[in-house]
């Protein structure tokens, strides 16, 4: 029997619940009983891994993916994987997705008037190097209107996927970008209590990943959860 | 050095177009050992009504108990063709379905062994995070002595535990029900 170190557990407020109510869609498949406490397992601590090999390297470069270059505003988005205890997390899978620079998805639900981007898919994957460091080529994308109260926007954002070395590990978020003058309207935005953790979404314009004449620079580092000092008590 | 994890937000309702690129809802590569199993079900949402933009993520074991992880101590095999990864999206009636092998028991707490069982994530707008939950199997002997199941209030076991459908060998059926008489019981590992 080995012992087993768990994860951290979320500063309060820097997460959110699971119910938001100004954000109408939480209502109905939020769960309304209390999750049930339990303790880290190897079934917790492990998780998929994915090596350089799961992508293509084509894929960080969202503006090369079809015969023309796309519509918008070409920047780079790059940063660092690290874990709660500053350790950087290499081999990480990273998964983006995103709307076109006219604020439209390429999915067929996306019924928002504004045109698709024949040169545009918006799907971009890596894997972190030895230093926990991505970067992709995309271009901004646009604002558009949902249906979440009169006259709603989200604000620009690209999602962001990662699993981290754990199933415990494993995040969905999103970036936005400075300055954004919807972000203070934003229910998904503002989901979360802790004004900094909130804060943290928003990327960082950046002159040393800007490439002169081509693209702006925009840095993202992502903090996942970090292990306990010591082992849980009882394993 | 003390950093704060990065805040979760909603998938969103267009994650096919970032995340079907990894779809994976047969488990089973070349050479793969276990009693194979087909696990469908659908997510349900307060109303009652099928979850059609929903994403569920499994992770398990192999048939031997071995999860394809360096931090799995045990000396088992690991098979090539496992990785014990899948993701599989609900359709337009909120169901889901995806084929693998039912993995062996796996260490747990205090020399323990746990039960068979598949660990769930499940993604959807609406969600501003992650839920996680377990797949466990019917009729499984372990099931009765497993020290997580135990912890959940005995009323709410059933959730957890996979229905087989009469005269459909292989097949099982589980559910996802979001709220309601029968929410499933979803679990704290921090975020």
């Amino acid at each position: 029997m080995k012992s087993i170190v768990g994860y951290r557990t979320p500063g309060p407020g820097t997460q959110p619940n699971h119910l938001h109510p100004a954000y109408v869609s939480s209502a109905k498949r939020s769960p309304t009983q209390p999750l049930v406490q339990i303790p880290y397992t190897l079934s917790e601590v492990t998780g998929p891994t994915f090596g350089a090999e799961s992508v293509s390297p084509a894929m960080h470069d969202l503006t090369h993916q079809h015969k023309g270059e796309p519509l918008g505003e070409r920047i780079v988005v790059s940063g660092r994987v690290l874990d709660e205890n500053g350790r950087s997390l290499p081999n990480t899978l990273v998964e983006i997705w995103q709307a076109n620079a006219a604020g439209r998805y390429q999915h067929e639900w996306d019924q928002h008037n504004a045109p698709l981007d024949p040169n545009f898919t918006g799907c971009g994957q890596v894997v972190t190097d030895a230093e926990g460091c991505y970067r992709f080529v995309t271009i901004r994308p646009g604002e558009y209107p949902w249906r979440n109260h009169v006259n709603a926007w989200r604000p620009a954002h690209i999602h962001f996927s990662l699993f981290g070395p754990a199933f415990s590990t494993r995040l969905v978020t999103q970036m936005y970008f400075p300055g954004d003058a919807l972000l203070p309207f934003d229910p998904i935005f503002n989901c979360t209590a802790d004004e900094a953790a909130r804060n943290r979404l928003i990327s960082i314009f950046d002159w040393e990943t800007t490439i002169p004449a081509t693209a702006l620079g925009y840095r993202f580092d992502i903090i996942l959860r970090g292990r306990e000092a010591t082992p849980m008590e009882g394993q | 050095m003390s950093l704060r994890s990065t805040t979760s937000q909603t998938v969103g309702p267009f994650f096919k177009i970032g995340l079907n690129w990894l779809y994976r809802d047969n488990l089973i590569g070349e050479g793969v050992s276990g009693e194979r199993v087909t696990v469908q079900g659908r997510v349900i949402d307060g109303d009652g009504a099928g979850v059609p933009d929903a994403v569920i993520e499994i992770w398990q074991a192999n048939a031997h108990g071995k999860y394809a992880h360096p931090e799995d101590w045990q000396d088992q095999l690991v098979e090539p063709g496992f990785t014990g990864f899948g993701r599989v999206p609900t359709d337009s009636q909120g169901g889901f379905r995806f084929t693998t092998i039912k993995p062996g028991a796996v260490p747990g707490p205090q020399g323990k062994q746990q039960a068979p069982h598949l660990m769930i994530s499940i993604l959807m707008r609406g969600l501003l995070k992650r839920l996680t939950t377990r797949m466990y199997f019917p009729e499984d002997p372990r099931n009765g002595a497993d020290p997580i199941l135990n912890l959940v209030p005995s009323t709410r076991r059933s959730t957890l535990i996979a229905t087989s459908p009469p005269g459909k060998s292989g097949m099982l059926e589980w559910n996802v029900m979001l709220q309601g008489a029968n929410e499933t019981v979803f679990f704290d590992v921090g975020l």
